[in-house]
This record gives C-alpha cells, structure tokens and sequence, in this order.
C-alpha cells in the first residue's frame, strides 16, 4: 500500500459515497427519465448552502432534510419549465443553473464561501456515539456507507412502484405512457424533484464534511457525476435495477480511484475537470469507437484475403 | 356510444403548407360497432383518431362518449377508457421494462378514476401483487405466444409480432370502451399479422369491444366487422352496414372508392393489398 495509503483510500471512499448520491440522481434524471438536466452544478451548491445555513444554527440534521427540499424545489421549477412551459430541456436546465447562482449567493448571505468550523455536523454528531479511535477514524465511512445503503434500497424499492414504474414508462416510451392514462409531465416533474433531492443531499453532506461551502463548489459537477454513472453502467450493464443502482454507486466511487491516483501521479488538481471530461467523452465515444474499428479491420483482412488470392 | 359532430381539423393554417385534415366530419357509433375505416393516404384516418384519442384539440365540433362531452378532456385521460393501437409496434411498449412491468403500468387504468386522492397515492406506492401476477401471465398465456413464461424479460427482446399482441393486450387488460386501430397489422409478416388480426376479433367479440380500424386491405375492410367507413380528403364518404354491406364485393368498393372521391386509385397499397385479398 505504498501508492496507495490507507488516508487516501478513505478519502476516496467517503467522497466517492457522497459523489454516489449526485450518480444517483443522474441515474433518474438521465439514465430513467432520458432527459439532461444541466441544473446539477447549481443544485448541489444549492444543497450544501442550505445545509451549511442550517448547521451553523445548530441544527446539522436539520439542514439536510432542507438541502432535500431546497433540490427538490430546484428539481421542481426544472420540470416545469420543460413540460407546462414547453422549454427544451436542456435549456431548462440552464436557466434554472444560472438563477440558482444568485439564489445561492443570497442562501449564504451573499458571501462567496461559509465556513463551518467549529458547529457540530452530522458527522461529529455520529462520531461522540463511540470515543474509541478507531470509530474515530471511520465513523464518516460508516455513516455515508449507511446513508447511500438506505437510499439505493429506498431508490430501488420506489422504482418497482407503480408510480416507478410510470416514471420509468415516461422515459422509455412516451406514447406508450399516453396511452396508459399516465401524465407525463406529472412523472416528469415528480421524476425531477427525487432526482435533485438527491443531489441536494449530496451537497449538504459535503459541505458539512469539507466544514465550508463555496459558490464554485458545484462547477463542472455534472460532468463528473456522469462519468461516475456512465463508469458504472458499462461496468455493470443495464440489466437487474438493484444491479443498476449499485453499479452506479461503485462507478462513482472508481471515479474518485482514478482521481486519486491521478493525484498520487502529480497529475495538477487543475487539470482534474478535464480528466473527467476526457474520461466522460471516451467512455460515451467507445461503442461507437469500437464498431468504426471493427469495420475497418473487416473491411482490411477482406481486402487482404481477396489480394492474396489474385 | 361515440359521437362525434362536425369536427375539423386544419394543420398550419395561413401558410404555405395549409392542410384541412378533417373537415366537419360526423359519424355516430353504437355500442358494440366494430367499423373499418379505409381511404388514400392524407384521407384524414389517422388525423381522425388523433381527434378522437385527444392528441390534439379539434379547431371545432365536440366528441362525446357514453354521452359525456370528450372534447376538451385531455389525452392521458381519454386513454382510461380508449385503447389505442398503432401501426408501428416499437410505439405501444416500454422496449427497457419487462412485460410484466408493462402490464402493469397498462393495468394501471384499473382503478384509477374510482380512487380519491389518497386513495391514489396509496396505490402509486404499492407493487405489483401476485394476484396480478397471476393474472397477467393467465391474460399473456391466452396469446399463445409463450409470453407467460417471460415476464421477466425485457419487451424489446420480443419480435414486432410479440410486441403488437402484448400491446393489444395491455389495450384490452382493462376492456376499453372504444378501442382503436390504427393499421395495427400492416407492419407484421402475412402469418403473424393474421394471428395478431385473429387475435383482435377474438378480444374485440369476446369482451364487446367498440372498435374502429383502419386497413388497407379492402378484403378485411368488408370482412371484418359490422360496419365500414371510407375517408377522403378529411371527410366521410361512404358509410355502409348491414344487408348492403354484405351484398358488396371488393369491386364495388373500389368503385365506391372512386365514384366517390372523383378521382382514379392511385395508391399502390390499396392495389396491391385487393390483389393480395382475392388471392386469398
């Protein structure tokens, strides 16, 4: 474990669980529903905002139940716009990401960053159940290893619903859903408002990790969320839900390995968005890749084959 | 049961590419009618069923059913008691969900409009039970298709035949009060759009199905059903039943056809599909 120290290993898990939950919230939005919402950068700064407000006022549980809610009502006005309103989906996450910059700007009392040092956190919190060291030491794993757990199970149950399963129709075939006295845009919306939950839930933990909150913090999210979830489908493929969902949590958790290994190479910090932008477009390229490359090889040994009997 | 009076449809109307789709159309189905319809293409069939499953509001006209006043109500509500098939079977099922979730997802209309608010959300939150299971895979065995022992594959594994009956299916599981059909064989091989076409008059007769259908097939035009209906250019042309319908032949269609619409066949598909029929 000389590459590798054990500190880092931690680190990656327990950032990698927290990044599971943004994943996640992808796997819905993009993965179930098929729809890019681009409002993630500024719903996880939303997230970690709100929990950060909350936590300096004593009240660190508290905040991520409202960090939910905060990205639930982000993930709301998204939907809306996209279905009531007609705007193409994409730019409905756009717009939605730009007015959260101000809206988060104002959460943190128009201040660029909140630091949280010194109030309990959720992670505090658990750590006083047990003095001993090692509980010290591993208690964030333990109770982010819980939190995704409980969440994947919650995901997974809800999606066998007949409300899941609707949600899932909505994505995979929308004539299909017409025709079932389905709305689509009520699935579209209540789609939206669990998936930036999660993502909300994912900002108010890291803020109350990192013990600070920055406007920046969601810059390029996304990105990095996406690799994390396309990580795990190819790994994992799109067969069995519960399948699906662990694959995407483990993808996300891969994708801080490759960070910190990058890390550990002296790859600069300053070039880890475009890592994960390369890594995101080879990953979404490969298929096509792969079937380019094996047509021209046919198209080679057939030439070939044909030359050599002349 | 279904009527509908004076219903019109224009699509871009002022510009260049003004297309009347419907035009005061009027036509009175009773219960338990089963009409083709059949007319060129643009004759305004599908724009007819469109108007009729709510996927547009008509510029003017109402519908009604069972006597309530249809014309506004919006599509996924019309679809609670209007089943809908269409020509492509790619468009009636979920390709990434197993055919027991797309059952039950179509089972759906079961219950919801008896359902108070709460009612409802406690049903949103319950899975499947196995009761249904078991009637699904009862349902899926009377296709004969095999299906039932594959609930928990995913529908876009089956074949467009496969997929076609599964949709009719889950059209049919809650029995609508007006079913319609929209070519909903001409995408199959002759063999398995027979079955599929077997399928529908045994589903349709079994359960008294209101049904409309369009076909190409001048044969089944006349075969099927106790009713058919011609269409051009956005209008009703041709109404036949009962004694008169059986006494017509495939030719005195065709003559209809163009008596009616003051114009010579020009569409190959209609041809080819009467040559096909009296083949057969």
């Amino acid at each position: 474990m000389g590459f590798l120290t054990a500190g880092i290993v931690q680190t990656a898990l327990e950032v990698g669980l927290i990044y599971s939950l943004i994943a996640l919230s992808l796997f819905i939005s993009f993965s179930i529903l098929d729809i890019c919402d681009l409002s993630t950068d500024g719903c996880y700064t939303l997230g970690c905002a709100v929990g950060a407000v909350f936590t300096i006022a004593g009240h660190p549980i508290l905040g991520i139940v409202m960090a939910m809610l905060a990205g639930a009502a982000s993930g709301f006005v998204t939907a809306l716009l996209q279905t009531v309103f007609g705007v193409p989906s994409i730019l409905a996450g756009i717009i939605v990401n730009t007015g959260l910059y101000t809206i988060n700007l104002a959460v943190m009392g128009f201040s660029s960053n909140l630091s949280i040092f010194g109030t309990a956190t959720v992670f505090s919190l658990f750590e006083g159940e047990n003095p001993s060291p090692f509980w010290h030491e591993w208690s964030p794993l333990f109770l982010l290893g819980i939190l995704v757990a409980i969440i994947c199970i919650l995901l997974h149950w809800f999606l066998g619903t007949r409300l899941g399963l609707s949600i899932r129709a909505t994505g995979d075939s929308s004539p299909m859903v017409r025709a079932s006295s389905i709305n689509p845009h009520v699935m579209i919306i209540t789609g939206l408002c669990i998936s930036n939950s999660l993502t909300g839930l994912a900002g108010s933990l890291i803020g109350q990790y990192n013990k600070m909150s920055d406007i920046n913090l969601g810059t390029g999210m996304v990105t990095i969320a996406l690799a994390s979830l396309i990580i795990g489908e190819t790994l994992f493929g799109r067969g069995k839900m519960m399948l699906r969902i662990i694959g995407v949590v483990i993808g996300a958790v891969l994708y801080r390995f490759i960070m910190a290994i990058a890390l550990r190479l002296n790859v600069p910090t300053e070039a880890f968005k475009l890592v994960s932008a390369i890594i995101v477009a080879i990953a979404i390229a490969a298929p096509a890749a792969k079937r380019l490359l094996s047509f021209y090889m046919k198209k080679w040994t057939a030439v070939r084959t044909r030359k050599a009997k002349l | 049961m279904l009527k509908i009076s004076n219903i019109s449809k224009t699509f871009n109307p002022g510009t260049i590419n003004e297309k009347v789709a419907l035009n005061k159309v009027n036509l009175e189905l009773d219960d338990g009618d089963f009409a083709t319809i059949v007319g060129s293409n643009g004759a305004g069939k599908s724009t007819l069923f469109n108007a009729i499953a709510g996927s547009f509001i008509t510029d003017e006209g109402s519908i009604e059913l069972d006597g309530r006043d249809i014309t506004f109500e919006k599509e996924h509500k019309r679809s609670r008691y209007i089943g809908r098939l269409f020509q492509d079977p790619m468009m009636g099922t979920a390709p990434h969900m197993t055919i027991e979730e797309n059952l039950s997802v179509a089972y759906l209309r079961a219950s919801e409009e008896k359902l108070s608010l709460f009612g409802r959300l406690a049903q949103d939150f319950t899975r499947v039970t196995k009761k249904e299971r078991e009637e699904f895979r009862e349902k899926l065995s009377l296709l004969h298709m095999s299906l039932e022992d594959r609930m928990d594959s995913p529908v876009g594994l089956l074949s467009g035949g496969q997929r076609q009956a599964l949709t009719l299916l889950m059209a049919t599981v809650v029995t609508p009060r007006l079913l319609l059909l929209d070519e909903h064989t001409a995408a199959l091989d002759p063999a398995t759009a027979a079955k599929v076409l077997e399928l529908t008059k045994k589903i349709v007769s079994e359960n008294h199905i209101t049904c409309l259908m369009v076909t190409h097939n001048m044969n089944q035009a006349l075969e099927l059903g106790n009713r058919t209906l011609m269409m051009d250019g956005g209008h009703i042309v041709f109404d036949v039943k009962g004694e008169e319908r059986s006494r017509m032949t495939v030719d005195d269609l065709l003559e209809k056809f163009a008596q009616n619409a003051g114009q010579e066949l020009d569409n190959d598909r209609i041809l080819l599909s009467t040559e096909k029929g009296e083949k057969a």
